[in-house]
C-alpha cells in the first residue's frame, strides 16, 4: 500500500496499560490503581541500616516502608510490627519476601474488592518488570471511587 | 512489518508516528493507546489506509502477543 516505514508493537496495548501508559476509551476512563497509588510510599535498600529506616518512616508518618534494589525492583516489604518495634536484627530478616502486586491498569473498584475481600488496607501497584509504581491505600481507594460515582 | 517494544513505540511516536489498533471496533472504544485511530484488520485495505499518512511511519498493534 506504499508505506515504506510500518511497524508492530508485538506486545500490545496490554503492555502499555500495564506500564501505567496513556490510554483511552470508556474502561480507561474509570479510575486504575495507578491513578491513586502513592508514589511517595518509603522506600529503602537492602543494603540500609533498620535503625535509620525506621527513624526515617516514622517521621514521615507512614507505618510502612518498600525494599527495592537499585533498578527500583521491589524486593519486599517492612510492615507495621517491624516498623513500629526496635527488634534488633537485620533489614533482610525483617522485610517480607515477594509481597503481592498488581499492575498500574488495574481497574480500581476490581482492587478494593480484593482488599476488602483479603482485609488488607494496602495493595502494591509494579510494572510487569517488578519496579515500585506506588502503594494504593484502601481509604483513598473508596474515597475516589465515591467521589466518581457521585 | 518489523516488531518493536514499548520502548521504540514511544521513541516512534514522539518521531511522529501514527499508531492503528487493528482490533474490532467494540474493543477499541473499551480501551485504545492514547492517540491511536481504528481500522480493524478486516477491514485494512487502501481506501482505509488513506487516511494515513504515507510520510510518516505507522506503528500497529492489537491487544498482546499472539
Amino acid at each position: 500500500m506504499g508505506f515504506e516505514q510500518v511497524y508492530e508493537y508485538e506486545d500490545g496495548k496490554r503492555d502499555w496499560g500495564s506500564f501505567g501508559l496513556p490510554r483511552e476509551g470508556t474502561l480507561a476512563e474509570q479510575p486504575s490503581g495507578g491513578d491513586v497509588a502513592r508514589a511517595d510510599v518509603p522506600t529503602c535498600l537492602l543494603s540500609d541500616d533498620l535503625s535509620e529506616v525506621r527513624r526515617r518512616v516514622r517521621e514521615s508518618g507512614w507505618d510502612t516502608c518498600i525494599v527495592v534494589n537499585n533498578g527500583g525492583v521491589v524486593l519486599g516489604r517492612l510492615g507495621r510490627k517491624v516498623i513500629g518495634s526496635d527488634d534488633d536484627q537485620s533489614l533482610e530478616e525483617a522485610m517480607t519476601e515477594g509481597p503481592s502486586t498488581v499492575r498500574p491498569s488495574i481497574r480500581l473498584d476490581a482492587l478494593l474488592k480484593r482488599m476488602q475481600s483479603n482485609n488488607l488496607n494496602s495493595w502494591l501497584v509494579t510494572t510487569p518488570d517488578g519496579k515500585l509504581v506506588g502503594l494504593v491505600l484502601r481509604s483513598q481507594a473508596e474515597e475516589r471511587l465515591n467521589s466518581s460515582t457521585s | 512489518m518489523r516488531s518493536i517494544r514499548r520502548d521504540e513505540v514511544r521513541q516512534l511516536l514522539k518521531e511522529g508516528a501514527q499508531l492503528v489498533e487493528v482490533l474490532p471496533h467494540d474493543e477499541y472504544e473499551e480501551e485504545h493507546i492514547a492517540g491511536a485511530i481504528n481500522i480493524p484488520l478486516k477491514e485494512l485495505n487502501r481506501e482505509t489506509a488513506m487516511q494515513l499518512d504515507r510520510s510518516r511511519p505507522v506503528i500497529v498493534y492489537c491487544d498482546d502477543y499472539q
